[in-house]
């Protein structure tokens, strides 16, 4: 039994932690402010990560995790576990820009995790958006409305796409369609969209209230025509696997959002720190009845920051050694979205003026960690989850 | 068995024997748990376990005992196959014995008698033991001590509290005693599986400071005299031996201390505990000897003891929220469970959420301990943890079941009282 994060990516913690540090603060608030600007800066970042990643253990700062490997049963500390570890010293240095890096996105996550070989090889490098939300659907994803209908070798896919993370700056998009809305959430299947197919438009950028380097794109489908072979995974409706395959997606990448939830609020928690340091005792040694309310509420916070990293680095450690995670990873994204939540505003509050001017970065943690509660299975989908296997419901019992 | 017997000659065959007899063992199917232990234990401790002998029968000394430390590398969660079969002995003797004695205990407020037959035949103190001493702690297992806690109030925490004390003795003998100490005591407990301990550390102060304490030592020849008084002390009535906190000259010390006419005790019944028969207990000049050596870590020893406390909470709860599962899902209201709706459902949800959020600040903890590694600021974040989660897991425990909930029909209303005390306790028990 070890908690402790291992020694072998102590390296790759802390070249991730540099760069937040030098690359990613600086330019936090300008990127803030300039919404919708692409922040050029991430382009030489990206090929450092994309270098790193030809090593075996590399920083994933997004998403692409595979969760094939070989068949051996010992402990592993693998891939999931060091992306998830860069994920949280990245976010600690911005939300929206480790939202925004190239290659790196969510997309990239489906194709690691369905992909057939052949289209493993020829998306391999692209940078690849996620497109799953409708105007008419968000967490209820077995809603789908967008539908693809075969034509000879190729796929039309006719729909409307909200919610896009990179959705315009992406080489693709992965899209979620229907080959049939009758039969349910077993003929939804991913289809990769590349930039620039006929039919597919980008219709606007969302302004938001946090992770604002990050652009959110709607897109639209109009008799958009790809190549049959885009279809990622199996083309055939099976109805009892089907729509399972492409949830599993989720145990993966639920784990890595609670690791930017993780991040996120780490930068806030360490801010507070600094500024209340003459209340706080460094060695833990005022019993927490002796300690002043704003070290009361600044310990308890810690407690709930540490556990929540703790059930993240978990949910991931099960993903690498190929334990059935979906229940731990739900925990996972849970528990570390309403922490990073509560934490990052609750800074605000006992640093007061301080916390809500623009001239710390406290207010900015506290808008892009809302996010972090929301996509990828808002708080209540997940407790839903939860609750449905603690007490063996089906989703037509506890809805 | 008989390999086992054979190679475990001498000293501490008599008890072994009485283990190895036990119906209890096949009852429980513990026998292959615990031939494994031992088989273990004789395996590498065989060679020290004669030496012992001789040296006890020669009334020498025996020297300090200290458990090598854990090594570790990477991440990991799982179960070594010894802790798979210790929690799963556990929880089967949680949910056998403890559950079904449970509810009277407490009712009577009076530890019942055959559990103390049952520690003895589980062998809990061999646990505890060093092996030059005929136990099978090899090096220190404070991840499976706690992995014991929790499964073990899964039955209920207050018996669970009160079957680990001496157990925890015995740890914090193992862990800080000096040689002095080990020499008369730890052969002790080896010598005689009756011999009943506890902890005498909480003062009836509010907002009780460990660190700041009323009971004072002072040095008197060759050993010390507490003077002062300790409250919420369990099993004080009846137990043998008392490790005592005090101050001395301004800087906290632990005491060992023996039972005698100078102490007196006063039978002080708390909200929950009950099973565990509190006591205030009052010295007056009593005998002292330090329990500690150069080595000793008061901090530790307190932080060893609430991740005790901390595990504990952590099986009650989910004791609590297995009991709720099953209320959630037979009990009807508006025509459907009311498991069907999410104001229950999410309550349960957040039961599960919080429950593995407390067990890993605790392993960590335990972990970190039992490698060597400073664990005072994630023992320190455990229990605060755990204080406010397990309480609120206690108090939706009996929300969910209503007014029946309410009633002593059900158990969630004895949970809750237990776990109020993990915010209140420090030390009384040792990892």
């Amino acid at each position: 039994m070890n908690l402790q994060n291992p020694k072998k990516f102590k390296l790759l913690i802390d070249q991730a932690h540099e760069v937040a540090l030098n690359v990613l603060r600086p330019i936090s608030r300008k990127y803030d402010k300039a919404e919708h600007a692409y922040p050029k800066e991430l382009d030489m970042l990206a090929s450092v990560v994309d270098g790193m990643n030809q090593g075996s253990e590399g920083m994933n700062a997004g998403a692409a995790v595979n969760k094939r490997g070989d068949s051996d049963e010992s402990n592993k500390n693998g891939v999931n576990m060091s992306t998830a570890l860069s994920i949280v010293e990245m976010c600690y240095g911005d939300t929206g820009l480790l939202l925004s890096m190239p290659r790196q996105g969510l997309g990239n996550s489906a194709i690691a995790a369905v992909a057939n070989d052949e289209q493993l090889q020829r998306f391999h490098g692209i940078w690849a958006a996620m497109a799953i939300t409708e105007p008419g659907c968000g967490s209820d994803s077995a809603a789908i409305r967008t539908t693809a209908i075969k034509d000879g070798d190729d796929y039309i896919l006719n729909g409307e796409k909200i919610f896009v993370t990179s959705g315009e700056r992406a080489d693709a998009v992965v899209v979620w369609a229907t080959l049939d809305k009758k039969l349910g959430r077993a003929a939804i299947k991913s289809f990769v969209v590349p930039k620039g197919t006929p039919g597919m438009k980008i219709e606007r950028l969302e302004h938001k209230l946090g992770i604002k380097a990050s652009d959110t794109a709607a897109i639209s489908f109009i008799d958009c025509r790809i190549p049959a072979a885009n279809l990622l995974g199996h083309a055939e409706i099976d109805v009892a696997k089907s729509f399972a395959g492409v949830m599993e997606t989720f145990d993966n990448t639920r784990p890595l959002v609670a690791a930017m939830a993780i991040g996120c609020s780490k930068a806030s928690l360490e801010r507070i720190k600094e500024i209340f340091k003459d209340q706080l005792d460094p060695e833990y040694n005022t019993p927490f009845l002796q300690t002043s309310n704003i070290a009361a509420q600044i310990y308890r916070m810690e407690a709930e920051w540490e556990s929540a990293r703790l059930l993240m680095l978990k949910a991931a450690w099960m993903a690498d050694n190929r334990k059935p995670n979906s229940r731990e990873a739900s925990i996972a994204k849970a528990k570390a979205g309403r922490i990073a939540n509560e934490i990052t505003l609750k800074c605000v509050e006992l640093a007061a003026s301080i916390g809500y001017n623009e001239a710390e970065l406290l207010e900015k943690w506290a808008r892009d960690s809302k996010i972090l509660d929301i996509f990828e299975g808002t708080q209540q989908i997940q407790q839903l989850i939860i609750a449905r296997r603690e007490l063996g419901k089906s989703s037509s019992e506890l809805k | 068995m008989n390999n086992m017997v054979n190679k475990a000659q001498g000293f501490g065959l008599s008890i072994l024997t009485k283990v190895a007899g036990s119906d209890l063992l096949d009852q429980l199917k513990l026998r292959k748990f615990l031939e494994k232990s031992l088989y273990q234990s004789s395996k590498a401790g065989f060679k020290t376990l004669s030496q012992t002998q001789k040296i006890l029968k020669s009334g020498q000394k025996i020297q300090r005992q200290r458990l090598p430390h854990q090594s570790k590398s990477l991440f990991d969660l799982n179960l070594t196959e010894e802790q798979q079969m210790t929690c799963e002995a556990m929880q089967q003797f949680a949910s056998e014995v403890l559950y079904p004695l449970a509810h009277d205990a407490d009712h009577h407020e009076i530890f019942p008698e055959e559990l103390w037959q049952y520690s003895t035949d589980l062998g809990l103190n061999f646990y505890a033991l060093p092996e030059a001493l005929g136990g099978v702690a090899a090096e220190q297992n404070i991840v499976s001590n706690v992995l014991m806690a929790q499964q073990l109030a899964q039955g209920d925490f207050s018996l669970t509290a009160g079957l680990l004390s001496t157990f925890s003795v015995i740890n914090a003998i193992t862990r800080w005693g000096s040689e002095q100490v080990q020499t008369e005591y730890l052969t002790a407990f080896a010598d005689d599986p009756h011999l009943k301990a506890t902890f005498a550390v909480q003062e009836a102060t509010a907002a009780f400071n460990p660190y700041q304490l009323k009971t004072k030592a002072t040095s008197n020849g060759d050993h010390y005299l507490i003077n002062g008084e300790k409250t919420l002390v369990m099993l004080g009535e009846t137990a043998d031996i008392y490790l005592v906190s005090a101050d001395l000259n301004g800087k906290t010390e632990v005491f060992i201390v023996q039972r005698n006419n100078t102490i007196t005790a006063q039978k002080s019944p708390a909200m929950g505990l009950k099973a565990t028969q509190t006591v205030n207990l009052k010295f007056n000049n009593t005998p002292a000897q330090r329990l500690g050596d150069d080595d000793f870590d008061y901090t530790a020893f307190l932080d060893l003891g609430n991740l005790m406390w901390c595990a504990m909470a952590v099986g009650t709860c989910e004791a609590v929220k297995k009991y709720c599962v099953q209320y959630a899902n037979e009990r009807t209201a508006f025509g459907e469970p009311i498991s069907h709706r999410q104001s229950v459902a999410f309550m349960i949800a957040d039961m599960a959420i919080e429950i593995d959020a407390m067990q890993m600040l605790i392993l960590n903890a335990a972990s970190l301990a039992e490698s060597g590694q400073d664990f005072h600021r994630e023992a320190y974040l455990a229990r605060l943890l755990c204080a406010e989660k397990s309480m609120k897991i206690g108090t939706d425990g009996v929300q969910i079941l209503g007014g029946h909930g309410f009633t002593k029909e059900h158990p969630v209303e004895r949970w809750y009282r237990d776990l109020r005390a993990t915010a209140i306790v420090h030390s009384g028990l040792h990892a």
